[in-house]
């Protein structure tokens, strides 16, 4: 699967779940994809989805959140990896969609071909670690019950063909209609 | 400042005096300066999440806000380089408050004098904070970030106006503390 149809199948699973998105073409895909108020747009502050993520779900427990990293912005900042493995959240699922490049500036090859990022989740500590090739399998994983912090690595290939548009949203707008769809 | 010792105010009130303007949600990266606060912090557990890095405090800080939280990102003056994407491609642009309560290390920059004191009269701090500490005020406030250097008497104040300025800007501001002025 490519990292487009990756995201496509996330997206129709997608309940009320916060999903904060990777920098890059993730933010992108996920607009064209399924714009939706409780999707995050993080188009700066590459490695900053994950600690968003752990932030919104320690702070609203209630509140399923999902984080859509990459491979190369979770290797830019894998001090979240034990950050949430010691929180615990139950809420938050770390889908990390690994194409083993940097997709959006030209796909220079990041490492996670040769290191096995979900062993790294799982020698952090998360209690749900899953490795999954197949959409199938990300259908059967993602409804069934388990209490999180959940590591989702999801094998995928990169797109070819014409990028998806810039993410059209004013920041500030993107963090108001997130707020505003949440507020509780 | 002269090299007598600041007076100090506790770390307990320093802390009351953030809890009363609403601040509830505590991360950051460990400084000697801050020492006391972080300390006084934990004493509640959870009320504090420490973080390996404190663009990841920055990051986790953005999060709680989301969520309806008022955060605080503690960190040395060091860690601002670590922070200063997160702080201008995510909370400048996002419109994401902040309150930093930065540990303000190498005050005075390096030595300037032949008995070893620093431009402020005070004694130089080590090597490595310096660089940092001579121009970090200069480089938040160059990016629109404002700061307050309180002394122990003035930071509910700083506070204060810190607070009134995230509610207004609902970005960034900055209270350095230096070494001696929460005990």
């Amino acid at each position: 699967m490519t990292t487009r149809e990756a995201i496509a199948v996330v997206a129709e699973l997608l309940k009320e779940e916060v999903v904060i998105c990777t920098t890059g073409y993730t933010c992108r895909d996920m607009q064209v994809v399924r714009d939706r108020a409780r999707n995050f747009y993080m188009i700066g502050s590459m490695g900053l989805a994950a600690p968003i993520g752990l932030g919104l779900a320690v702070a609203r427990p209630e509140l399923p959140v999902v984080v859509l990293d990459g491979d190369g912005a979770l290797l830019m900042g894998l001090g979240v990896l034990p950050m949430i493995a010691a929180d615990r959240p139950k809420n938050l699922t770390h889908v990390v969609l690994d194409n083993e490049a940097f997709v959006s500036t030209g796909k220079q090859p990041t490492f996670s071909s040769v290191v096995p990022l979900e062993r790294l989740a799982e020698a952090a500590g998360y209690p749900v670690v899953h490795r999954l090739v197949h959409p199938e399998q990300i259908r059967k994983v993602w409804g069934a019950p388990a209490a999180g912090p959940r590591f989702l690595l999801i094998k995928c290939r990169p797109d070819t063909g014409p990028a998806a548009p810039r993410v059209e949203a004013d920041p500030e707008r993107i963090t108001q209609r997130l707020m505003e769809a949440i507020a509780s | 400042m002269s090299g007598k010792t600041l007076p100090a105010a506790p770390a307990g009130e320093a802390l009351a005096a953030l809890e009363a303007r609403g601040f509830d949600f505590y991360s950051g990266v460990a400084c000697s300066i801050l020492a006391p606060l972080i300390t006084e912090l934990t004493r509640v557990p959870g009320r504090y999440r420490p973080a390996p890095r404190e663009d990841l405090a920055v990051g986790l800080a953005a999060g709680a806000y989301l969520a309806g939280r008022r955060p605080v990102a503690l960190m040395q003056n060091s860690g601002l380089g670590y922070s200063l994407n997160a702080l201008m491609s995510l909370n400048w642009i996002y419109r994401i408050p902040l309150l930093l309560v930065i540990g303000y290390r190498g005050f005075g920059g390096a030595p300037a004098r032949p008995d070893g004191a620093c431009a402020s009269g005070g004694p130089a701090d080590a090597p490595e904070h310096w660089v940092i500490g001579a121009h970090g005020e200069a480089l938040l406030k160059e990016i629109g970030i404002p700061v307050w250097v309180p002394d122990a008497a003035g930071w509910a104040g700083a506070v204060d106006e810190a607070a009134a300025w995230l509610e207004r800007e609902r970005r960034p501001a900055a209270l350095m503390l230096r070494k001696g002025i929460v005990s």
